[in-house]
């Protein structure tokens, strides 16, 4: 996590899904060593947005880049050391170990049926250690509970050290505490440099970590900009045409109420 | 896990030596190496029949044990791709067009049907290069080989080529040459190789399509693996055997308890395991009384299904 890790460009970038525009000439620059919340209602193409900056979902036009270099053009392999992805469904399709689990985010690391290095193992037992998973290593991920298996997923794409985590709805079915565990593991990462990406719903939280935001509608950029500026009750009510009382608390940081809808 | 594999490989051999001993003329190793008449039947018949068993076994496993991994689905086997009925079809074809006389034909047949196959189904899934895709366009292959088989079947010209092609599908290791082994034995090591090249990717993909493909995974040449590798070694395999089913299936179920469900862990196991499997159900179908055989794709059903829902009744839990 050197200094040098550029921002993500999105220029102009349309995307159109079973032929209907999802994405509409979005246009951001996402910045490391901040936590960038991407925010919108429901359908508004968040997943997509996210899922496109981290190149699995082809623009039909625009470009995204990494400094100067294009992400689309990238080396598969390449691309994934340096984006990491968390989709949104928290799910193993084998009933694998926590551990498994979390080598895998040091696939494309590692070199195809060569054991892992030391740097490896190294990578794996930091992340584990980070979400406070490694004494789950040896339990089957199936058989956890859906906070540990969240954590256990989070500690994956930690594992591969990517200069951009980017995470869809990482909160998703997790109860309070284990939201704010996984919040402050991502704002933790944006803090030593890296650039962090999160769709979310609940205001609350973006106002808890979010650093810079951007406000999505119906695929098209409202707003993208400093979370201060972004979260005020103007845009707010333009994105989710709800009431929103913002206000601060003690350590300064944002909290958005909704209070009812914009009648 | 390394003991394990040294069991399953120990399992193997004396899987293979039986089945140069056991027949129903039983051959002891003493006999192997002196000038004993009996050693005419190890080298005409057990052995080419032992290796083709050894082989069969270890791609039926394995592509088993691939295409769970690669469909995430602990009920796929060679059989959902259409491939083993797509070679089966292209035997028939041979045998009911009267061409089969010369083995390598009807070998080439049945490869040519499997390629032919392999093709529609990269063709089919090209486009969007995930399980689901590929599991719906297998399936409509395999019914489309299926319906051809059995319209070729009512078109034959006489009884005795109906005969021909039901004893052929049943499958059976029965009066297999060195000629046999020759000729399938290098799709099946080249496709083997190309299975075994899926377990990294198959491990990601634990995760899900869009995990595994932000951890650098393409998709699109996984599936060429897994389409390519199964065609080479089940084609090969259906086109000197007939179809045996159910090793495919069951072997990877029935070791993951012992190897843990990562895909790539499974591999070697479940080559072994259908090795050991193979051969010694071959084994055993020449010792059924009678003066023929029971057929190995039909023994392997017998023995094989009320087997695996005993287990699937027994162990629910622990595949779930």
């Amino acid at each position: 996590m050197e200094l040098t890790i550029p921002p993500l460009i999105l220029e102009s970038v349309d995307v159109t899904l079973s032929g209907r525009r999802v994405l509409d000439d979005v246009s951001a620059i996402l910045r490391p060593g901040r936590v960038t919340a991407i925010l919108g209602p429901n359908g508004a193409g968040k997943s997509t947005l996210i899922k496109t900056a981290a190149a699995l979902i082809a623009p039909t036009q625009g470009v995204i880049r990494l400094g100067d270099r294009s992400v689309t053009t990238l080396d598969p392999r390449e691309r994934a050391r340096t984006i990491g992805y968390l989709p949104q469904d928290a799910s193993a399709h084998w009933n694998v170990a926590a551990s498994e689990i979390v080598a895998l985010g040091r696939v494309p690391h590692r070199i195809p049926f060569a054991a892992p290095s030391a740097h490896d193992l190294a990578a794996v037992t930091q992340a584990m250690d980070a979400t406070e998973t490694t004494h789950l290593a040896d339990r089957p991920v199936n058989e956890l509970s859906g906070g540990e298996r969240a954590r256990v997923l989070l500690a994956r794409v930690l594992a591969g050290k990517p200069d951009w985590l980017l995470a869809d709805e990482p909160l998703a079915s997790l109860d309070p505490a284990h939201q704010l565990d996984i919040l402050d593991r991502l704002q933790q990462v944006a803090r030593g440099g890296a650039g962090v990406v999160i769709v979310l719903h609940d205001l609350l939280h973006a106002g808890r970590v979010a650093d810079d935001v951007l406000l999505l509608k119906q695929g098209r950029v409202l707003a993208s900009d400093e979370a201060a500026k972004v979260l005020t009750p103007e845009k707010l009510r333009a994105a989710f045409e709800i009431e929103v009382s913002v206000d601060r608390d003690r350590q300064g940081r944002l909290v958005c109420v909704p209070i009812g809808r914009t009648v | 896990m390394t003991r394990k594999l040294v069991f399953l490989i120990v399992l193997v051999v004396l899987a293979f030596g039986l089945s140069l001993i056991a027949g129903k003329a039983w051959v002891p190793p003493s006999a192997w190496f002196s000038p004993d008449p009996r050693f005419a039947i190890i080298v005409e018949l057990r052995l080419p029949r032992a290796i083709l068993g050894l082989s069969i076994g270890t791609v039926l496993g394995l592509s088993g044990a691939v295409l769970q991994g690669y469909l995430r689905n602990p009920l796929a086997d060679p059989a959902v791709v259409g491939v083993s009925s797509s070679a089966a079809l292209g035997a028939v074809a041979a045998i009911v067009l009267g061409i089969a006389a010369n083995p390598l034909v009807l070998f080439a047949c049945a490869m040519a049907a499997a390629a032919g196959s392999m093709a529609l189904l990269a063709a089919l899934t090209w486009r969007s290069p995930s399980p689901v895709q590929f599991i719906l366009a297998g399936t409509v292959l395999a019914s489309l080989a299926g319906a051809l088989t059995a319209f070729l079947i009512s078109v034959a010209p006489n009884p005795y080529a109906v005969a021909e092609v039901i004893d052929w599908l049943m499958g059976a290791l029965t009066d297999r040459s060195l000629d046999d082994v020759r000729t399938a034995l290098p799709f099946m090591a080249l496709g083997t190789i190309l299975l075994f090249l899926t377990g990294p990717s198959l491990n990601a993909l634990t995760l899900g399509e869009d995990a595994a493909r932000s951890l650098g995974v393409r998709l699109g040449r996984l599936q060429l693996l897994v389409v390519l590798g199964t065609g080479l070694t089940i084609g090969a395999s259906v086109a000197v055997t007939g179809v045996v089913g159910f090793v495919g299936l069951v072997v990877p179920h029935l070791l993951r308890p012992f190897f843990g469900h990562r895909p790539s862990a499974l591999l070697l196991p479940s080559a072994l395991g259908g090795a050991a499997l193979v051969l010694t159900a071959d084994s055993l179908c020449r010792l059924a009384p009678g003066a023929g055989e029971v057929r190995l794709g039909v023994a392997m059903a017998l023995i094989g299904a009320p087997f695996f829902l005993m287990l699937l009744l027994k162990g629910r839990a622990a595949w779930s």
